[in-house]
């Protein structure tokens, strides 16, 4: 059951890069089961998800090197199903980068270059171009083997933008680098591939670096896409629990709907009663589950008042009381883990904004967890 | 899948190519030769030329088979059978020989300092590049009567007079096993060496004594090594012909030295095509294992 | 095992297995010398067999023959190996595909007897139906080329095997056609597995007996013949000189190509080291 349906965002109306009905069958497993996407030109779009999800086999579907079994790809209206890799308009960032170890790096650049046939200075000037865009220019003489990880990333980078590719694909593409040099990286790498300005398709199963370096993210599970949107809609409106859960933490609250109107609704849950700020679509007494993020709920020991709502209605609604099982400090928040009294844990998280905080909370102490009517989300699936 | 990409599209044409070349080649040169072994086998000789299977007589077709060189094999001529019996005991001994000597030798070869085992290797492959007849040809120097081994130690009174050596089971089985030994040696060396030291560690670490440790985890994990070892021995050795006629005798009765006598010393070529034939069948089941296990390896890339 | 009776066991089985190993190759280079023709005595030490050598005119032109044959061989199978290698290792399913993968790889452990009656008796019966070919140094050559072939096919299959298969999609993805993805990426990488089939394939071919007892022909002797039936007579101490000399060459290639890859292992080393030292 496909989910998503050519939802059109960012600029332009016609799609640059159409997926439609994508099927992927090996043998009897489904790897890619009807995805449907629309690409705009220009935007680096990622594809999130867990291993063996099928966002690689999408990939590869689009750089050449799986056949779908059933469906159509178009760039620029182009069929591009038909077509061999080195045929397309496509070029792809390895995720083992796949550098060529009997060629420098000069000629690993040059190398799909010299493979057009163009005149030997226009190569040059244009690997030239790309090796400083990369800041590698004094490594050119070099072979892979003799370059760190980062500056092996920054080369197969290079050599797969330097053809000025219609559409750039990226597999995992900081998926090899240590934490502090991958944060540095993600961003030099959005800049570079703004600053050639190339439509980008990258795969990660990373949320921080979908969430960083995209500017839309579609989250796969099980050969198909569960939703698509920017980094914010998905996070703050995730369209069903496997998303809510897969992006960020989060706290689920089974319940009923109890009272449905336009402007709100009220659901009833063991452990407590939820005031929605929004009305949904759906029957009364319909089974929903509440989804409320950890960084936006409130944790002290007295009871909230009208004046911690933003909403003065919402007293007597949105709050629990439990006691503290855990809590991480981690410099700059601290995580604590709050078992209610139904048995149920939630997390909440707190920014350390005070350097010295004489109500801190501690282990076993009792506590009031509240949050805004706002900030839930109703989740029917 | 990888495999498939670079040929899905190299054409129709380019893929063909590839395939057919060593194809047609190895059709030509391996497997038609069978046939033709086959065929004479149980042709009639007329003389010098091999009479067709099949003929025409009077505007009758005729079918000729002549299986008298297989009854005189199986039922008349127990010189056969017991050369079939004798070369797979020696293979079988061989075999075991250079399991029991090759495996601590791989064993200790893998575990080697990194330093000094490229040399070791290198030591090792030494003699494998050195033409093996020359080396077995030097076994008769050292066994003979008047040989190295012999003149050494009469020499130093450990002997009074010579031990005959040569032309015996022992010299056979010995040169054999000097033979075969780099070819048991090379797989489990291979094996053993990726093998994964940690789990022995692990082993070790939930209370296993090194001699458990051996048995229960490093034999079985080299399992593979054994069986490619075993089967590179034990197959040429059934048809072993030029170490028994050096360093063999009388009493070893190889089907290889059979095989020879009867195609160039009796110039009877279908009995020796005969002797092939039921040769080829005694080795076909280890043949179809290492197929099938070479066949296995070289799917190890696949996803 | 770490343990110390483990590391003398371990070094007391080495040694005792090289010298097994290394014994009939130093008997023979030490009894080369030996003036006398008889193993039973040392009469001194002599050049005198290696003079007998050079005069001796079925050695030398065995020697000849079995270079020549050689070569061939060693090329034919290097180009047939990567062919079988090519299509077993990268390509998917094919009709006749284990039919392939049998014949190429059986000539590996078949007795060298029944490859060589076989292939005899089917040239002989083309010759009888055809008057060609003559037995001789083409025959030789098919019967090398087939058991070559098997050796090398493995060993570019291994190579082959290990080669990262991004970097073949790598080079399509680039615009590269087919072809020029195996020249240009695929065939370098393998370049050293293609050398080292051709030297193995080279050296069994210059060591063949069974096989070329079986389809030579007149006028075609070659080296390892001419030793063997002298060998099958009794103790000829030219073949202790000839031995030496094999021995000699063998050792200084092995170990010209050990040292010369352990200088590029610490080549490489260094140069790993001086990339890391530059900050990124």
């Amino acid at each position: 059951m496909a989910r998503s349906a050519h939802p059109a965002a960012g600029q332009g109306d016609a799609p640059f890069l159409r997926l439609t009905s994508i099927v992927k069958k090996f043998g009897d497993s489904v790897a890619v089961d009807g995805v449907s996407l629309d690409i705009t030109k220009g935007e680096i779009f990622a594809l999130l998800g867990s291993s063996g999800c099928g966002k690689s086999t999408l990939l590869r579907m689009l750089g050449g090197f799986e056949q779908p079994t059933s469906g159509q790809i178009l760039l620029e209206g182009q069929d591009l199903v038909r077509l061999p890799p080195n045929e397309r308009p496509v070029n792809m960032m390895f995720q083992s980068y796949a550098l060529f170890p009997h060629l420098t790096v000069w000629d690993n650049v040059a190398f799909g270059l010299r493979r057009d046939g163009l005149p030997k200075d226009e190569i040059a000037e244009r690997v030239e171009k790309m090796l400083a865009m990369v800041q590698l220019t004094p490594y050119g003489k070099r072979k892979p083997h003799q370059l760190s990880g980062g500056q092996q990333q920054r080369v197969a980078l290079a050599r797969s933008l330097v053809k000025r590719p219609k559409l750039l694909l990226l597999d995992e593409p900081l998926g090899a680098l240590d934490k502090k040099l991958r944060e540095r990286t993600q961003l030099e790498v959005v800049d570079i591939i703004h600053q050639v300005g190339v439509t980008c398709v990258m795969v990660t199963h990373d949320q921080e670096e979908a969430m960083t370096m995209a500017s839309r993210i579609g989250i796969m599970s099980e050969g198909q896409i569960l939703q698509v949107g920017r980094p914010g809609d998905i996070y703050e409106t995730p369209n069903c629990m496997f998303v809510a859960d897969f992006i960020g933490s989060v706290n689920l609250f089974k319940g009923r709907v109890t009272e449905d109107e336009a402007d709100h609704v009220i659901i009833d849950s063991p452990e407590c009663r939820h005031y929605v700020s929004h009305g949904i679509t759906g029957t009364p007494d319909m089974e929903v589950h509440v989804a409320i993020r950890p960084e936006k709920m409130g944790i002290q020991e007295a009871a909230p008042g009208p004046d911690d709502y933003d909403n003065p209605v919402e007293v007597g609604f949105n709050c629990a009381q439990g006691t503290i099982r855990d809590l991480a400090y981690l410099g700059d928040q601290t995580i604590y883990h709050v078992v209610l009294g139904t048995g149920a844990v939630v997390k909440v998280t707190k920014a350390n904004d005070a350097r010295h905080d004489e109500a801190r909370l501690a282990n076993g102490s009792s506590v009031h967890v509240w949050w805004w009517g706002s900030d839930l989300v109703v989740l029917t699936q | 899948m990888w495999q498939g990409i670079l040929e899905s599209f190299m054409g129709h044409v380019g893929r063909r190519f590839v395939i057919s070349v060593p194809m047609v080649f190895l059709l030509l040169v391996f497997a038609m030769p069978f046939l033709v072994v086959f065929k004479i086998s149980i042709s009639e000789v007329d003389g010098v030329r091999f009479v067709d299977l099949l003929t025409w007589v009077d505007g009758v077709l005729k079918l000729q088979l002549k299986f008298t060189n297989y009854r005189v094999i199986f039922f008349e001529d127990d010189l056969y059978l017991r050369a079939y019996l004798s070369s797979l005991g020696f293979a079988g001994i061989t075999t075991g020989i250079c399991l029991a000597i090759g495996y601590p030798f791989a064993y200790f070869l893998a575990r080697s300092r990194p330093e000094i085992r490229p040399g070791l290797l290198m030591l090792l492959m030494l003699p494998f590049w050195t033409s093996f007849l020359l080396r077995v040809y030097a076994w008769k120097m050292l066994l003979a009567d008047n040989g190295v081994f012999n003149n050494v130690a009469i020499a130093l009174g450990v002997l009074a007079e010579p031990v005959k050596m040569m032309n015996t089971p022992f010299s056979l089985t010995l040169g054999m096993v000097y033979t075969y030994l780099p070819f048991m040696v090379l797989p489990l060396y291979a094996n053993l060496v990726k093998m994964d030291i940690r789990l022995l560690e692990a082993a070790r670490d939930l209370g296993a004594s090194p001699w458990q440790a051996f048995w229960r985890i490093t034999v079985p994990l080299s399992r593979g090594g054994i069986i490619a070892g075993a089967l590179l021995v034990f197959i040429p050795c059934v048809g072993e012909f030029v170490i028994p006629e050096l360093l063999g005798g009388p009493q070893t009765l190889m089907i290889g030295r059979v095989l020879w006598d009867e195609f160039f010393s009796n110039n009877d070529w279908p009995m020796a095509s005969s002797v092939a034939v039921v040769m080829v069948l005694l080795i076909i089941l280890p043949l179809a294992l290492f197929n099938k296990f070479q066949a296995e390896s070289t799917q190890g890339g696949r996803r | 095992m770490k343990n110390r009776a483990g590391e003398i066991t371990s070094a007391i089985w080495l040694v005792v297995g090289f010298g097994f190993l290394y014994l009939p190759i130093v008997t023979l280079i030490t009894l080369s010398f030996n003036e006398s023709p008889l193993v039973t005595t040392w009469t001194g030490f002599s050049f005198k067999w290696y003079g007998a050598l050079i005069r001796d005119v079925p050695i030398i032109e065995g020697f000849v023959l079995s270079i020549k044959i050689a070569l061939l061989t060693a090329t034919a199978s290097v180009v047939l190996g990567t062919f079988a290698a090519v299509a077993i290792t990268r390509f998917k399913r094919f009709p006749g595909r284990t039919l392939l993968t049998g014949m190429v790889n059986s000539p590996l452990v078949m007795p060298e007897v029944i490859i060589g009656l076989s292939l005899l008796l089917m040239l002989v019966s083309v010759q009888r139906a055809t008057g060609y070919p003559d037995r001789g140094m083409l025959t030789i050559w098919l019967g090398h080329t087939l058991l070559g072939m098997a050796y090398a096919t493995v060993v570019i299959s291994s190579r082959l095997q290990e080669m990262n298969p991004q970097l073949e999609e790598a080079g399509l993805d680039l615009g590269a056609q087919p072809w020029q993805v195996f020249f240009l990426i695929t065939l370098p990488l393998i370049s050293q597995s293609l050398m080292s089939a051709w030297l193995l394939t080279f050296t069994l071919s210059l060591d063949d007996v069974v096989l070329s007892a079986f389809l030579s022909g007149p006028g075609s002797t070659t080296l390892p013949i001419t030793i063997f039936s002298r060998a099958r007579l009794g103790l000829n101490p030219t073949v202790n000189a000839v031995a030496t000399l094999t021995v000699l060459v063998v050792s200084v290639g092995v170990v010209i190509a050990s040292v010369w890859l352990a200088r590029a292992e610490k080549r490489r080393a260094r140069e790993m080291a001086a990339a890391f030292r530059i900050t990124t």
